[in-house]
């Protein structure tokens, strides 16, 4: 089937704004051509993964870009990189590794993206409205964007984002569409109301959510209104590792469904998520137990927010850390909530900017195991950096980094 | 093999590795080796180079993409890859690879009959 192309995108196609324009044309149409898409939409703003440094492809596509004189069209905000920034002695990448991502993220600002260096772009001032079509890559950032902002955007990989940013366009479909943002599965959380209310719930969840939901739209039964942002991003960080899950709803919560018949689907399945099937998740990704001696705690996976480093400064101001600890967070909130940072600093908190502790070499060599908050860490730790993962709550977190050992209130799932 | 759709048209053979879970080829993945390396997968340390990677669906990370085409440039990288469902992620690594070095392979999607018949070993020619 052949994309129906306006005017101007044919022009870029056919190289009147230059090759780099071109390029990324033909992979957004080429893309469209993936989807079945019978034509593009315009987006209104991009977030680009691609900043990323994984191999000499990330840099060649970049340059191959710029070298053809791309630049975005639509604002455009970059996530993490390999790299900090603020605090470069922190990372230690070989020399060479260091300025091949150095020249990646040089090559993205020069095409005028902006250096925000975040994985939580959706903490910005600027960010999307309801309803505003976006082109947002970084799992964590789509699910966001699409089921607490009610944005649209796809789920787009590396690559794709920039030629969208490069563009404005993206192929018009999927969950750009009423149609794709229907829920095909709604999931019932039958637990005890005790458990809604713990900081444990989100990351174990979210972890169960991608593994049921998979690509499909699901809807959540059970979440308590009010559930926080942070909450939110908890169980869409999890979902979008375990699973390919790109919008969930949250009955009552979330803003495109405030019933369930707001957003089911005709043909939709239910299923109910049960304290056993958490307790399972949990087991599976929390493997060291409980008066474990640990080697450090990373907590601000995804970045964490303002809020959050408020929280962690109160709890650390109670029980100083006696092992490492490290909190990542945008640059942003260095600038913004420099108070708490310095509280942190105080207290012995390693703040991490720009990146984040799981992508690039920053904790110390340890025989020990790692303590987290974050679902989407411990999912990832064990294969990136060949540790092993225990998962609690911030306050746990902290607690353990005070005693140096594995503290926490078990068990949480009967 | 007969297939349901064609994401990304190529011609490739070679034996199924087929996955009984998605594979985030970011994290999962190593491109330098070709082997994967997600702790608790069940194929941990299969190789991928020169197979036909046969996997449900994707997950997990928009890197995977990038990590995809790296796997290729370095002659690491699958032969073709079957999906369950589409999967834009891996798509756009392979249209990336393609541009980039023109190293072409298939990425298609299977029937949920043709996917479950394939088993790792078997021989498979795309399209």
């Amino acid at each position: 089937m052949d994309v129906e192309l306006e005017a101007d995108d044919r022009a870029t196609l056919d190289g009147q704004r230059g090759e780099g324009a071109a390029l990324a044309m033909r992979l957004i149409v080429r893309m469209a051509e993936v989807a079945g898409a019978r034509g593009l939409r315009a987006v209104t703003g991009a977030h680009i993964d691609s900043c990323l440094y994984h191999g000499e492809a990330s840099l060649d596509f970049a340059e191959r870009l710029l070298a053809g004189g791309a630049a975005v069209s639509v604002p455009t905000t970059l996530n993490v990189s390999s790299l900090d920034l603020l605090h470069p002695e922190l990372v230690r990448l070989d020399a060479r590794t260091a300025g091949l991502a150095r020249r990646l993220m040089d090559a993205y600002e020069a095409m005028g993206c902006r250096p925000t260096w975040t994985c939580a772009p959706y903490q910005l001032p600027e960010r999307p409205a309801f309803g505003e079509h976006v082109a947002w890559a970084e799992s964590n950032a789509i699910v966001f964007a699409n089921s607490v902002l009610g944005a649209r955007t796809n789920r787009y990989g590396d690559f794709i984002d920039i030629c969208a940013a490069i563009t404005g366009r993206v192929p018009d479909h999927g969950l750009h569409t009423d149609a794709g943002r229907r829920a095909t599965l709604r999931l019932r959380l039958d637990v005890p109301d005790e458990l809604l209310e713990d900081d444990l719930l989100a990351p174990v969840f979210g972890i169960v959510l991608g593994r049921r939901a998979g690509s499909r739209v699901a809807a959540i039964d059970g979440l308590p209104p009010g559930t926080s942002e942070d909450r939110l991003k908890a169980v869409g960080a999890a979902a979008a590792s375990s699973g390919a899950v790109a919008l969930f709803h949250a009955i009552g919560v979330t803003p495109e469904a405030p019933r369930w018949e707001a957003v089911a689907a005709e043909d939709a399945r239910e299923e109910a998520v049960t304290r056993a099937d958490l307790r399972a998740a949990f087991a599976e990704l929390s493997p060291v137990p409980v008066g474990a001696k640990i080697g450090a705690v990373s907590v601000g996976t995804p970045h964490a927010s303002v809020a959050e480093l408020r929280r962690l400064a109160e709890l650390v101001s109670e029980h100083r850390p006696t092992v490492p600890l490290y909190v990542n967070t945008g640059r942003l909130h260095v600038e913004i909530a420099r108070d708490l940072v310095d509280t942190l600093a105080v207290a012995g908190v390693t703040v991490v900017t720009d990146t984040c502790t799981y992508v690039t070499p920053i904790l110390p060599d340890t025989t020990g195991p790692v303590m987290t908050d974050s679902g989407k860490w411990a999912w990832y730790a064990p294969s990136n950096l060949g540790v092993a993962v225990a998962l609690g709550s911030l306050e746990d977190c902290v607690r353990s980094a005070a005693a140096g050992h594995v503290v926490r209130d078990d068990p949480r799932w009967g | 093999m007969e297939v349901a759709r064609v994401l990304v048209p190529g011609k490739a053979s070679g034996p199924a590795l087929v996955l009984d879970e998605p594979l985030s080829l970011w994290s999962g993945l190593d491109p330098e080796t070709g082997l994967i390396v997600e702790a608790s997968h069940p194929q941990i340390g299969a190789s991928v180079t020169g197979r036909i990677l046969v996997m449900p669906s994707g997950r997990g990370s928009s890197s995977s993409a990038t990590v995809l085409a790296e796997s290729l440039r370095l002659g690491t990288g699958p032969a073709g890859i079957v999906l369950g469902e589409p999967d834009e992620i891996v798509a756009i690594g392979a249209l990336a690879a393609a541009e980039l070095y023109d190293i072409a392979i298939p990425v298609v999607v299977a029937s949920p009959d043709q996917f479950g018949s394939i088993r790792s070993g078997d021989r498979i020619s795309l399209p």
